[in-house]
């Protein structure tokens, strides 16, 4: 037990638990539509933008944060405006994400007092989180998941059946473009914790085993949520045991997690009872 | 005189550079079972699009109802041909076929017990009803087929726009699944278009045909339409119709015409499916 509450005698491991556990959850439940839309590679994409964004800031003497923000939220809109054709395009997208990295490293050339910053932003810096980031972490987070709550409904059909759903009335452009702009908050978000190269370990590797763990809805946000926190409270805890960076440990949690979902039985996969009909053919 | 269920004025469609559909005009009655048969590209999914008010005609008028067609009508029940296949989604059947339901609004997804009874009945009316549990990644291009075709039934739609409902269906089940529309057709006295690539399987069910082609659109009973001036017509090439033990078979040069048409789209579906 001790050895539990060794950790939380420091205040940037508090500090780091609250961030992590905020940015967790917005990930998981964020990413699950980005992988129920099949749009991982774009949250890919505006996380190398949204280096881009942060460096520039920097440059500028403003917090990264915003820059991120600012950068991810734009490109994330114009995707969205381009259409889901040109914004699931994986050439043009790569394209881009490259660019957006040069961009990134002509801005840090210039700002070279700073070389730490280039690591901390590309693999994160949970530790050196303080109390007013926190407040807006959770502050940017409420706005990403309200948000995200309001268009839930018409995303899900969207999502799922874009031909009907453009039939009912769906205003398919509005939505994906306003799905694009939460997802650029959330990986806002996520590069604050695990750094713009590692978002995936939040954002696709917990909703991806959920995806593979449940058939509903609710329960794959559920499960998608509750492992990125579980995978980032764990991971934060073994870096502060073992001493290796906190990304990497939160990026073999994730991988484990995925791996893992991957080798179980499947769920849901047959009807109870259709062995019995198998064997009698 | 009664309202016509659809109702085309000298209607011309243009998507993109071409015509689509030019200067058509004909009307189904309320409660008409129509086989909507025609070649690849002759409109087929166009003049579904233009009823659901997602393809303003540049010519012509367009009536659903005695109204000008509106998006989300709710009393017209759409099967669309399903282009987008998502990789390995494992949502199950049930939340596949609620988020249709009132998929259109903001906020929250919720399910009523009245929801849930909808889904149930329509699922069981087309024999589905262990798809509900079941995820889509592991349904056959079948099983899929039959849940859209449960999900385009549900609120019980006046109009019914089932664009290819066969595809990818077996033998048995296509049969299954005309039945069930022919019995909504009858007992609900809904108005229906099923448009199909071969005219035999709809031959005892269907009212009328609209054979479209060539830009034009023919709409009348099967003697009147499948024959070998008009079909000429609208291949747009020589075409023999022949009639044998009930079949009637339309060829071009010496070749079932549907029956090249069928294994081309096979083609395409592959190509989209897998």
């Amino acid at each position: 037990m001790r050895i539990i509450t060794d950790m939380f005698a420091y205040d940037f491991m508090n500090n780091a638990f609250s961030a992590a556990g905020i940015v967790a959850v917005v990930s998981g439940l964020v990413g699950y539509f980005l992988v129920m839309r099949g749009q991982t590679f774009a949250g890919h994409a505006l996380s190398h933008i949204g280096f881009a964004g942060a460096t520039g800031a920097t440059l500028l003497g403003l917090a990264p944060l915003w820059g991120l923000v600012g950068f991810t939220l734009g490109a994330g809109i114009v995707m969205g405006l381009l259409g889901e054709r040109i914004s699931n395009r994986d050439v043009a997208i790569g394209v881009v994400l490259a660019l957006a990295l040069g961009f990134g490293l002509l801005f840090l050339h210039y700002y070279t007092a700073f070389a730490t910053q280039a690591t901390a932003l590309l693999f994160g810096n949970v530790l050196a989180v303080d109390r007013a980031t926190i407040v807006t972490l959770a502050a940017l987070g409420l706005v990403t998941l309200a948000a995200l709550a309001a268009i839930m409904r018409p995303l899900i059909f969207a999502s799922l059946q874009p031909e009907l759903a453009e039939a009912k009335g769906v205003p398919l452009r509005f939505v994906s473009t306003a799905f694009l702009a939460i997802v650029a908050l959330a990986v806002s978000e996520c590069a604050q914790i695990v750094g713009v190269l590692l978002v995936f370990t939040l954002m696709v590797g917990p909703p991806a085993a959920a995806q593979r763990l449940t058939t509903g809805v609710w329960s794959g946000l559920a499960v998608a949520a509750l492992l990125a926190l579980v995978e980032s409270w764990f991971g934060l805890s073994l870096a502060f045991y073992s001493d290796w960076p906190v990304s990497f440990c939160i990026a073999i949690l994730s991988a484990a997690g995925y791996f893992a979902a991957l080798a179980m039985p499947l769920r849901g996969a047959r009807p109870a009872g259709a062995g019995v009909i198998e064997g009698a053919a | 005189m009664t309202t016509s269920a659809v109702d085309l004025t000298h209607v011309t469609i243009r998507v993109g550079a071409r015509d689509v559909l030019k200067d058509v005009s004909f009307a189904i009655r309320p409660g008409e079972f129509i086989g909507v048969l025609g070649p690849n590209g002759s409109g087929k999914t166009t003049l579904m699009r233009a009823i659901l008010g997602l393809l303003p005609p540049s010519e012509g008028q367009v009536r659903v109802f005695g109204g000008a067609p509106q998006r989300g009508d709710v009393s017209i029940g759409y099967l669309p041909q399903v282009r987008t296949v998502l990789p390995d989604l494992r949502v199950r059947g049930l939340d596949f076929i609620a988020s249709s339901l009132n998929g259109e609004r903001w906020g929250l997804p919720r399910l009523s017990r009245a929801d849930h009874a909808m889904i149930d009945e329509t699922l069981a009316l087309v024999g589905a009803h262990e798809l509900a549990r079941r995820p889509l990644a592991e349904m056959s291009g079948g099983e899929r087929q039959r849940l859209l075709l449960a999900q385009a039934l549900i609120g019980k739609p006046q109009l019914l726009l089932l664009d290819e409902p066969l595809i990818s269906l077996d033998a048995r089940h296509q049969e299954v699944a005309i039945e069930v529309v022919r019995r909504v057709c009858r007992e609900r006295g809904t108005t229906v278009l099923f448009s199909a690539h071969e005219l035999n399987q709809l031959i005892g069910t269907l009212d009328r045909v609209l054979y479209l082609g060539n830009g034009q659109a023919v709409l009348g009973t099967v003697d009147e339409v499948i024959t070998t001036p008009v079909l000429s017509r609208l291949f747009g090439t020589s075409i023999h119709v022949v009639r044998a033990d009930g079949h009637i078979f339309v060829m071009a040069r010496g070749r079932d015409v549907e029956h090249v048409d069928h294994l081309h789209n096979n083609e395409h579906g592959h190509a989209h499916h897998h």
